[in-house]
């Protein structure tokens, strides 16, 4: 969509893609919740603040970004804010991805669960908190999808061994 | 996955105790095509709910990869859609190759639409043979596996490989396909639109498998974009969306074809797109064999493509090339790519996070299996019991790519 390479930071990112949709939206409903973005390897990265999660989702929807493809989380500890949630949501219009960044801290990892708007992030929420242990308010079913529900520990956690017994 | 205590999963509603009763089926139920457990709510025959219960095959696969170089993951991509190995390939490569910001000459670029359509034709050939094997027509399954063999003798024509073929690696192909390769190919779609007349021959007509499939599975536009399904379910609920045409990637900008669409939204709308699917598939790899542009299939990129072996033998810088990247790895540059695919299946995706070490920081696949199996309680509810397998043979899962 963009022309342009790489823009590092909220305000390079506000001048250089001014007439981006998702931009537009995001400032129009709500400037500060927008905490950093980037555009880099042609992609839109936009860090919404952790309580504001699904009301951007809404937003976003709203503005054209109808599809909810996917979620993850990466952790990086011992880096503070740890936990670094991934939503990718798909626009069939504009045909173009764009992803929202949430981070959160070690210590209550916890955050508004999207399911209101695309129910098809049940699945990916309780994948979510099945490896990472983030915990997702409002989940309508928020139990262990992949391990055993008596699992004990979060296996993709950087702290958790890759191999042998806990 | 559920408690191992034995714990229930699913409580009949209150109110509903005299009249509802909760049945198992599976993990070992050759209609759920791996290891899927669901649990059923029923009312007489009538379904009232569905939990599905995954994890069975839950191999931590992602976990793995962060313990592995960028080029070690490409044979644990094989593993987890086994039924469409190269398509998994190509949407790894095309997401590393993202971040290395590499240059892919065009023979491998026209190479790789050529190994993800007959990827395709292979995943669909399987699902069309168990969907009609579940029904009840034994005979088409063993007509697909035919022809599927065929597809397997050109994956292992060219990787040595029949199903795990870590052919498609960073940076273009593993080798040059064999000289007699592209002529193999072309002497196999030849007579492949044939064979589809063949299979619609059996099934189309057939008004036991035509009753089974029309009007059941209704999944409306509005549902399957809720919750994320997408490939041939999506499009047959109407959905006119497909990555090879909207956000092409490998050069699938430079094919023609059409993308089927379906308004009925049904079992049977399914069944046709996909058969569509296939002859366009077909399409695709007559243009790919006509046009197919001469030169390298690897890039030009020492420190990151591994070297031929006859280089090896007689070139210093190769060898060391070759030692390095096999002992160290190679960097590559922070930050985070998705890159999405229409796989077989639906919409691939793989979501890497680089620390600008040899490792991956993180790798997360989007498989399509995972949010489709969300829409089957959407599908089923208020059907009959038999309606279920029927539905599961339609939207075409495959567990390994939901459990990872």
């Amino acid at each position: 969509m963009a022309e342009t390479n790489t823009l590092m930071g909220k305000a390079a990112v506000l001048e250089g893609l001014a007439h981006h949709p998702a931009v537009q939206a995001v400032t129009g409903w709500n400037a500060d919740a927008l905490i950093d973005a980037k555009f880099d390897f042609r992609e839109l990265t936009l860090t919404i603040a952790p309580e504001q999660i699904r009301a951007a989702a809404i937003t976003l929807k709203a503005a054209g970004y109808n599809f909810f493809d996917d979620l993850t989380a990466v952790d990086w500890f011992p880096a503070s804010p740890r936990f670094q949630l991934s939503y990718h949501l798909l626009s069939h219009a504009f045909k173009e991805r764009i992803r929202l960044r949430v981070m959160l801290e070690e210590a209550s990892p916890e955050v508004e669960s999207i399911t209101p708007v695309w129910a098809g992030a049940d699945y990916y929420e309780r994948e979510v908190f099945d490896l990472f242990g983030i915990r997702f308010e409002e989940h309508p079913n928020l139990r262990r999808i992949m391990m055993p529900d008596e699992f004990e520990g979060h296996p993709l956690r950087k702290d958790y061994p890759v191999e042998g017994y806990r | 996955m559920a408690s191992m205590s034995g714990m229930p999963v699913l409580e009949v509603a209150q109110g509903a105790k005299d009249q509802h009763m909760v049945i198992n089926m599976g993990p070992q139920h050759p209609a759920t095509h791996g290891v899927l457990r669901l649990v059923l709510e029923i009312d007489g025959e009538i379904i009232v709910r569905i939990y599905p219960e995954i994890g069975y095959l839950h191999t931590g696969i992602e976990k793995t990869c962060e313990a592995k170089f960028y080029h070690q993951v490409v044979p644990l991509t094989d593993r987890i859609n086994y039924l469409d190995p190269l398509s998994n390939n190509l949407c790894y490569a095309l997401a590393v190759e993202k971040l290395l910001d590499l240059e892919i000459p065009p023979k491998a670029q026209w190479m790789r639409v050529l190994l993800a359509e007959l990827s395709r034709l292979n995943s669909h050939l399987i699902w069309l043979g168990t969907h009609a094997m579940d029904i009840g027509a034994l005979t088409v399954f063993l007509y697909t596996f035919r022809e599927r063999e065929d597809i397997l003798r050109l994956f292992e024509a060219v990787a040595g490989q029949r199903m795990m073929t870590s052919y498609i690696r960073i940076g273009g192909l593993s080798m040059e396909p064999p000289l007699d390769f592209l002529d193999r190919v072309q002497a196999f779609i030849r007579s492949f639109p044939e064979k589809i007349d063949e299979y619609t021959n059996l099934l189309s007509g057939n008004a036991i498998f035509r009753n089974r499939l029309q009007g059941v599975g209704h999944l409306s536009a509005e549902d399957a974009i809720a919750l994320g399904v997408t490939g041939p379910p999506l499009r047959a609920s109407g959905v006119d969306f497909d990555l090879r045409r909207d956000m092409p990637y490998s050069s699938y900008e430079k094919f023609q074809f059409n993308v089927p669409i379906s308004n009925d939204c049904d079992c049977w709308a399914r069944y046709e797109v996909r058969l569509i699917e296939m002859r366009e598939s077909v399409k695709i790899i007559q243009q790919a064999l006509d046009g197919m542009p001469e030169g390298a299939v690897k890039a030009d990129a020492p420190k990151i493509v591994l070297p031929d072996r006859e280089k090896m033998k007689t070139q210093m810088e190769a060898l060391i090339h070759h030692f390095k990247i096999v002992t160290e790895g190679f960097a590559v540059p922070a930050g985070e790519i998705y890159q999405g695919i229409e796989a077989g299946h639906g919409q691939t995706g793989y979501y890497i996070v680089s620390d600008g070490t040899a490792k991956p920081y993180r790798v997360h696949m989007r498989y399509p299996s995972f949010p489709t199996l969300q829409a089957l309680e959407v599908m089923c509810k208020g059907r009959m019991l038999a309606d279920v397998v029927a539905v599961i043979g339609s939207i075409d899962i495959v567990l390994g790519e939901i459990d990872r």
